[in-house]
């Protein structure tokens, strides 16, 4: 078994019910509302197989009665699997004895629940030890490991208060903090932020986005959400019915929805939510500062553009120059840096569509993006960007293929720019 | 009816049974008896030790600590009255009976619904029994109590654990079954065994619930001493069964005055117990 591979779920199943005749008519690829009709038996899972890497994000999500919640507790087999087989470090925890699955549950996988379910007799601190506490670890011990639990998740100071005490916010980073405590390499977490009002769950995403940048935990998250899901998810599994409909990165599932199912789902979606400055940039087109405006206007005509950037050897931008401005230079016989128009608006591969659509409707130039090198990666037009907002592949670029092209400076690929904005349209 | 279907004969199965009881359990009987008069007589002396205005002054105290100042400027008026009335001894006497029960019904009382709120098998068989332990009158019980354990203040207790026991193994199960499933999924999801869910997370998280049972097995209990006092069992209720046998109204009232006082000094102090004050006020 590959090393990477954290968990392993091999076609697992649940029913609830008398199980064996509804497996077997789920491995013949009965469905599940026939199954009921057929057995009564109400199918949860349905054969999920998937794997999860060590230190990704894995997001399964689906709408309620899906399945997703089901199955992510037989990860820890807090719902016993019908069939099938999860695999935790290469090792089958359905096969495990009591005694070894409490050791996994103690040791390997903690848990974050959607009711934050903490044990409002104890305090914060309390309820953050109980996992070391149920192990066994000595009083001190246990209390400096979950003190440095809460002050990861910015608890410091509310140590000796009461659940009932906090806000939503704060119970769950106590759950949170409780989850983390113990050290296990595994955390599932069940709709860990969907009881929290939209801000708070926005700011516990970024908390868990940057907490899992360094801790590089294997994290299950589970979702109804699919903001959530692209947000937070390396990859994103599809659940309908009990079975894993697609599994991939959130830009293979908004980009190529395997099926109808998957493309309702994700027609909703706020593409400039999701996508970047980086997935719709094009190709620029700039002309070295040293080359003279002969070569820029030469330029600017077989593009048939009116304005161009300008950017040093090491492709650092320096500003823009129009055709007109072009043309006087080239009369008066002065180099580009005479007619050079500093200030263009920037913006960075990382920034959200829905972040720059001021600056891309203002400028009168397309807007330039940079890396923090202020290295010209690429420009924003119009018509790109309104492309991939109605989901049109050609307008977007998927990360690899952005980066492949920066790094190799592809100078030849034919991407034809028509612009004709601003009034010196150049002939 | 009796024509083509015989009686039952109930009756006679259940006095050859007690029959057979009575001789063959005797050595049990005894041992029990022994046993609960020394536990009774050792309270009423040992009440009987502390002078009765300390008595008063340590159990307004205890008012005042476990609930508020109202309760215990009641605690102390109403143990004055008792006193001034002369019926100081005999509260004594209730109180140990009562308390005896109590202690016995939940000694007996949690683990059992401990037992029967882990396993569903227990619990079936507990419920209908529970059920006719509290519906059967008490007087039948007494009877073979009688037999068992000759007359005195030992069948009284026994009859008042019999009809008071119910409601401590009943919120015993109650108050564990009902801790939120998300929080025993969470206490699973950590590792925690059997013995650890229980004495960790269900039983503190029941507490007020099983307190408000120990606290309904008091008022029972209490409800019980003019039964139990039928059978020889000394106290207020014997005052009160005489002054019914003999219709001295006004005895009567004053007696009964006194087992009111207790119980609701019993009641408030016990219901403020059970209430867990550190978990905070607000929700």
């Amino acid at each position: 078994m590959n090393n990477s591979k954290k968990i392993s779920v091999q076609n697992v199943t649940k029913v609830f019910g008398k199980s064996k005749k509804a497996i077997q008519l789920l491995q013949e690829g009965e469905s599940k509302q026939n199954i009921l009709k057929k057995t009564g038996v109400t199918v949860g899972v349905n054969q999920a197989t998937f794997d999860v890497e060590a230190g990704e994000i894995f997001v399964i999500m689906g709408l309620s009665g899906s399945g997703k919640s089901t199955l992510v507790r037989m990860l820890n087999r807090l719902i016993e699997p019908s069939a099938g087989q999860v695999f935790i470090d290469g090792i089958d925890i359905v096969k495990m004895n009591k005694d070894q699955l409490r050791d996994v549950r103690r040791k390997k996988i903690s848990m974050v629940f959607q009711k934050f379910a903490l044990l409002p007799h104890r305090t914060v601190l309390e309820n953050t030890e109980y996992g070391l506490e149920v192990q066994g670890v000595s009083k001190e011990t246990r209390a400096a490991k979950a003190m440095d639990a809460l002050k990861l998740v910015g608890l410091e100071g509310y140590e000796n208060q009461y659940p009932k005490q906090l806000s939503g916010g704060m119970q769950q980073r106590v759950g949170l903090a409780r989850a983390l405590a113990n050290d296990a390499d595994i955390l599932l977490m069940d709709e860990a932020f969907s009881a929290l009002d939209p801000l708070i769950r926005k700011d516990m995403q970024d908390e868990l986005l940057e907490l899992q940048s360094a801790m590089k935990k294997t994290i299950v998250f589970i979702t109804h959400d699919l903001d959530e899901a692209l947000r937070i998810g390396d990859r994103i599994a599809l659940m309908k019915d009990g079975s894993i409909v697609q599994i991939g990165t959130p830009e293979e599932i908004l980009m190529n929805p395997l099926n109808d199912y998957v493309e309702r789902f994700v027609e909703d979606v706020d593409l400039s939510k999701v996508l970047t400055a980086g997935h719709v940039m094009k190709r620029a087109e700039a002309v070295s500062v040293e080359k003279g405006p002969r070569v820029a206007l030469q330029m600017m005509r077989d593009l048939g553009i009116s304005s161009m950037y300008v950017v040093d050897r090491k492709k650092t931008l320096l500003g823009a120059i129009t055709a007109a401005d072009a043309k006087e230079a080239m009369d008066r016989n002065q180099g580009l840096m005479t007619i050079l128009q500093a200030g263009v608006s920037t913006v960075s591969p990382s920034t959200l569509l829905a972040d720059l659509f001021e600056k891309v409707s203002t400028a009168s130039i397309p807007v330039a993006v940079v890396d923090e090198n202020r290295r010209l990666n690429g420009i924003l037009v119009r018509g790109a960007v309104i492309g991939a907002l109605a989901g049109s592949h050609h307008a977007i670029n998927t990360q690899e293929q952005a980066k492949a092209e920066v790094a190799a400076d592809m100078v030849n690929k034919e991407v034809k720019i028509t612009w004709n904005n601003g009034s010196q349209k150049f002939r | 009816m009796e024509q083509w279907f015989p009686k039952i004969p109930i009756a006679d199965w259940v006095d050859v049974f007690v029959n057979w009881l009575t001789v063959n359990l005797e050595f049990a009987f005894d041992g029990i008896t022994t046993v609960l008069q020394s536990i009774v007589d050792g309270m009423v002396s040992g009440f009987g030790y502390i002078p009765s205005y300390l008595f008063m002054i340590l159990l307004t105290l205890l008012a005042w600590k476990v609930s508020n100042k109202g309760i215990a400027l009641f605690t102390f008026i109403g143990l004055f009255l008792i006193a001034n009335l002369g019926y100081w001894d005999p509260m004594l006497e209730t109180l140990a009976l009562v308390l005896t029960a109590v202690i016995i019904s939940i000694v007996l009382g949690i683990p059992l619904g401990i037992w029967a709120s882990q396993k569903q098998a227990v619990k079936q068989i507990v419920t209908p029994v529970l059920d006719f332990m509290q519906t059967m009158p008490a007087f039948v019980y007494l009877i073979p109590a009688i037999f068992f354990f000759n007359i005195g203040v030992v069948p009284g207790v026994v009859a008042s654990v019999i009809f008071a026991m119910p409601p401590t193994i009943r919120l015993t199960i109650l108050g564990i079954q009902q801790v939120p499933a998300d929080i025993i999924e969470a206490t699973e999801a950590f590792g925690s065994t059997t013995s650890q869910k229980l004495l960790k997370v269900q039983l503190p998280l029941a507490m007020p619930t099983i307190m408000a049972g120990v606290n309904q097995s008091i008022m029972l209990a209490l409800s019980m001493v003019v039964i139990a006092s039928m059978v020889g069992a000394p106290g207020l209720g014997a005052d009160v069964y005489r002054a019914v046998t003999q219709i001295q109204i006004g005895k009567g009232f004053e007696a009964g005055l006194a087992i009111v006082v207790i119980a609701i000094i019993l009641d408030r102090v016990t219901q403020n117990i059970g209430k867990n004050k550190k978990q905070g006020g607000t929700t």
